[in-house]
């Protein structure tokens, strides 16, 4: 443990009883459109003179670009107009990074003289209809001079490497290795040494909606108005008026509903640049919607893909003191958001286990492939699964129950400080454990289990206990540098509510627009906790960047706490004017009076009342029936900024508090490994959750299986498969597999709830849901149906071909 | 490029539209016809969420030219709601939460109604084997099966009791 002298946490919070709405699965208010096709999605949206683009993808991995003839394709008919890439570097500064080094690392919306993985984009036409958009596209000449392309990470580390970024200079854009507690010292003491080498390759969120954007220039104001699905509007978009060369006052970034996003539709800038430059030269709104092969070779946002070598510091005893982790993550060809996913990771690096120190060496590779963005989990979930894989290979190696050993090492005071200095704010970790015991039947399994195994069938049990933290702070992005560019630390969420004349409530919201989560059913439910009312009352609107207040959007299951805690601001800000306009209404001091089920009224007199309605309207229409200084309305906003955030120490022996609101959850899938195919399948599942108090159960039951059912992908069957020339082989879902029905089980869900001590009602996020266990658990799983084979996989995807290639290894081994 | 004219009865309206042979009859309901709630999500046939019934059953619409289709009588998401009453896969859907960003739920309300009118008393396994010919990201079916047994149940009932009625 760090000794760092820590500010104060914030005041435990009392939270309310008897609640009413908060903890009800109330059907979901977003609901109905999307239930008769009204959803109004991106790619429903037209307006009149509305033109299309396509961009034309680069067929090489790294190659330079000799020259480009588009006159062909601009004289095809219904073509507006096609700009290259480097036409577009004229007319559009580079697109906003957290990379290494702006002036040794360019990312723009179109390649310009070199393209650095299959699938960037190198024109863009713009047509009368997409169909004759993609004929043109035919039409263009492009001349390439291949270059020798670079694709696997701890290659591109390698002296002599091809160079993604000949101004870096290197492949490595960037390495640290810090060291947390006395690691040393833990090492040396250490009984045992577990040590592995893993491999996490890459997938993808891959909602079914691409991302898109419908973008209008206006010549006469200079504006630009785009509407588009992508999320994180107000606290970054503004960049993309740099990136435009425009005014941020001069750009409007509207939200529409997003089909889906898990992560990768953060932050996408792309299509809406693409599409702002085509309407700013061809004076006509432009729609630029991704097809699905320019969404899987070029969404910037392909998840995590680590190679880990790492080191477990054990007792004998199954006491684990310390983890060494040494990771390469390949970025692929641009570096987006830095080193964000490792912060994700070091925010809950040790789980759920009260080990006391941690060494992590990261170090980032530019290969020639898409680059890395966000999905579902941010790199957290990979830690998951790396650290429950060495858990469980201690316990073999230590010959321990792998249940035993993971309670012995629980956390269970709290709050408590893990060794990077992040805190968990509160747990009952043997809480969840106990309930997913009962609830998986283990004791069944492990019999079934026994009994299967003499019938020559491998049948695996995957118990595993992680971390789902929530609500990130900035502090993540930058605490990786000595002396940051910028240490920002605001990462507020608002909204507003506004009660009409006749007492009905519309809470507007700023960050995004809804993404598949249930940002409006959460803020209907805390509204009407707040005012008594029924939350399918409430009328919930987006609002664009322009005028919108500060918010940051969804990401690292943070949103559900954040706008209850600006739902909560505003209410109050509401309340004490209604309270006021009531007791002057009643001729009654306000410190008698009370909130009573949606109005106030005199403490112990209900007949001396004021409803909400009855307030509203008077405050409303009847300006001069109150003090001067009152002016008319109810509405009022709230900017709520993280609850929680520390500085981290100048040494970064400390990085302080960043993701504070701690979830917890135990998987166990059951699994029968069938040895001739390599396939697996399920047998059962149970899972039980802990993100604090629910808002509504139903909701975060929908994460967690779905959540899990993307982390079954991860586990066993997503992957984006590149050749060692670079080629991208799963460039459709025939070839890139997302699960369906049949490969995904029932789940047996459980909740536990241990209330947040810092948050309204004591929330957490639990939006990643299923996702940051399920690989790690299923993992487990089949290395358990494996165990008696002294077989184990250590990379995900567990293909047939990788799983019955570590069952030729151990048999090879046997043999040898 | 030449065109044809097309003539589709959609959700029992009939429309006569001119298109070209390669318009697909995805984008002839979206783009002609301006029926937005039937979405494209992979363009080659393997997610399902451009799923519509021709003629009682279902097709992807995405790999389907308008012209093969001509004088067919077609189903959408749009056809399925009474006015204000929503058809009871919807209202099934809505209660269990069987949808999360809506985006491949048209295409599996279309795929379910299939099924149920093809076996209405289709089991939950038959359900869960049936729907997979259709992609969800975000719910992982577990919520979409139970919600099309629980409409497959009450259609069921309601047919029994229209039955009843009349006899």
């Amino acid at each position: 443990m760090t000794t760092m002298d820590r500010p104060d946490a914030p005041p435990v919070r009392t939270h309310k009883e008897n609640r009413k709405w908060v903890g009800q699965s109330i059907r979901r208010v977003e609901d109905p459109k999307f239930l008769r096709g009204r959803g109004g999605y991106i790619g429903d949206m037209t307006v009149p003179g509305m033109l299309h683009a396509a961009v034309l993808r680069s067929p090489h991995a790294h190659a330079r670009i000799t020259g480009i003839d588009a006159a062909e394709a601009l004289a095809a008919p219904g073509v507006h107009a096609v700009i290259t890439g480097a036409q577009a570097a004229q007319l559009c500064d580079p697109l906003p990074d957290f990379g290494p080094d702006p002036a040794k690392h360019t990312w723009r919306c179109l390649a310009v003289d070199k393209v650095r993985y299959v699938g960037e984009g190198v024109a863009v036409v713009v047509a009368d209809s997409r169909y004759l958009a993609e004929d043109a596209l035919a039409l263009i000449d492009v001349e390439y001079e291949p270059l020798p392309a670079v694709v696997d990470p701890e290659r591109a580390l390698a002296d002599g490497a091809p160079l993604v970024h000949d101004d870096l200079g290197s492949n490595c854009a960037y390495e640290r290795t810090f060291d947390f507690g006395d690691v040393e010292r833990d090492f040396a003491e250490a009984d045992v040494i577990v040590t592995d080498r893993l491999r996490w390759h890459r997938s993808g969120g891959q909602p079914l909606e691409t991302v898109g954007a419908l973008a209008d220039f206006d010549h006469a104001t200079g504006e630009l108005t785009v509407h588009t699905n992508s999320l994180s509007f107000t606290s970054y978009l503004f960049m993309v008026a740099g990136t435009m060369k425009i005014p941020a006052n001069k750009l409007d970034i509207r939200p529409v509903p997003a089909g889906g996003s898990f992560g990768s539709k953060l932050f996408a800038t792309k299509p809406a640049v693409i599409a702002g430059m085509c309407s700013r030269e061809v004076g006509h709104p432009v729609q630029y919607l991704e097809d699905r092969v320019d969404n899987i070779s070029n969404c910037d946002h392909h998840g995590s893909d680590r190679v880990y070598d790492v080191r477990l510091a054990m007792m004998r005893d199954g006491t684990i003191r310390g983890i060494d982790i040494d990771t390469v993550e390949d970025y692929g060809a641009y570096i987006q958001f830095g080193v964000g996913h490792h912060g994700n990771a070091l925010a809950q690096v040790v789980g759920p286990y009260a080990m006391t120190s941690v060494r992590y060496r990261v170090r980032a590779a530019m290969t020639n492939k898409n680059q890395q963005g966000a999905y579902r989990g941010f790199g957290s979930e990979v830690n998951n699964w790396m650290l429950e894989q060495m858990v469980d290979k201690a316990a073999r190696e230590l010959d321990l129950d792998p249940v035993a050993i993971r309670r012995q090492n629980f956390i269970r005071e709290f709050p408590h400080f893990i060794p990077t200095g992040n805190v968990y704010d509160s747990g009952d970790y043997d809480g969840v454990l106990d309930k997913a015991l009962e609830l998986s039947d283990y004791k069944h399994w492990r019999a079934e289990q026994a009994k299967a195994r003499e019938e020559g069938r491998c049948i695996g049990i995957g118990l595993i206990t992680a971390q789902e933290r929530s609500v990130f702070s900035a502090t993540e992005f930058w605490f990786w540098f000595d002396e940051p560019g910028a240490p920002v630390t605001s990462m507020p969420e608002s909204v507003t509510l506004k009660v009409d004349a006749t007492g009905g409530i519309t809470a507007t919201l700023y960050s995004c627009a809804f993404w598949g989560n249930s940002p409006e059913t959460m803020v209907a439910q805390l509204v009407a906790e707040e005012f008594d009312c029924d939350p399918h009352d409430v009328a919930i609107v987006y609002q664009g960047s322009k005028n919108g207040l500060p918010a940051t959007g969804p990401g690292g299951s943070r949103t559900t706490v954040m706008l209850a805690g600006a739902v909560e601001g505003a209410t109050a800000k509401i309340k004490a004017k209604a309270l006021r306009a009531a007791a002057h209404l009643l001729e009654a001091d306000p410190d008698d009076m009370e909130w009573v089920d949606g109005g106030f009224q005199v403490k112990g007199v209900p007949e001396q009342r004021k409803s909400l309605a009855d307030i509203a309207v008077m405050l409303h229409l009847f300006k001069h029936s109150f003090p001067e200084d009152m002016e008319s309305g109810l509405e009022d906003s709230k900017v709520f900024d993280h609850p929680y955030t520390t500085m981290p120490s100048a040494d970064r022996k400390d990085l302080g508090v960043f993701y504070p609101f701690m979830g917890h959850a135990c998987h166990v899938p059951v699994v029968e490994v069938d040895l001739e195919t390599g396939s697996v399948s399920f047998l059962a599942y149970a899972a039980v959750h802990d993100c604090g108090t629910l808002v509504n159960p139903r909701s975060l039951a929908g994460h967690i299986v779905g959540g899990t059912a993307q982390g079954i992908g991860t586990a066993l069957y997503e992957e984006f498969v590149y050749d060692d020339d670079g080629q991208l082989l799963t460039s459709s879902y025939l070839d890139y597999l997302i699960p369906s029905a049949m490969e995904v089980p029932e789940l047996k869900i459980g909740h536990h709830e241990t209330p947040s001590p810092y948050t309204l009602h004591g929330i957490k996020g639990g939006g990643e849901g299923g996702r940051m266990m399920a690989p790690a658990a299923i993992n487990v799983a089949v290395n358990d149906a494996l165990a008696h084979l002294g077989a184990r996989v250590t990379e995900l995807p567990i293909t047939p071909d990788r799983l019955r290639a570590a069952i030729r290894a151990a048999k090879s081994r046997e043999s040898g | 490029m030449p065109r044809h004219e097309v003539t589709l009865t959609v959700n029992g309206r009939t429309s006569t539209v001119s298109v070209e042979p390669r318009k697909l009859l995805v984008d002839v309901l979206r783009e002609d016809l301006g029926l937005t709630g039937t979405h494209v999500g992979c363009e080659h046939g393997v997610c399902g969420t451009c799923t519509v019934l021709r003629d009682g059953e279902s097709i992807r619409s995405c790999t389907t030219f308008a012209v093969q289709v001509d004088g067919a009588e077609i189903r959408t998401v749009e056809g399925l709601a009474k006015g204000a009453e929503l058809h009871p896969l919807q209202d099934e859907f809505w209660d269990k939460q069987g949808l999360q960003c809506g985006y491949c739920t048209p295409g599996m309300l279309m795929r379910a109604c299939e099924i149920i009118e093809g076996n209405p008393d289709v089991t939950h396994d038959q359900v869960r084997e049936g729907i997979a010919s259709n992609l969800c990201r975000c719910t992982g079916y577990q919520f979409i099966t139970e919600a099309v047994c629980a409409a497959a149940a009450r259609m069921k009932a309601d047919s029994a009791e229209t039955t009843g009625a009349q006899a």
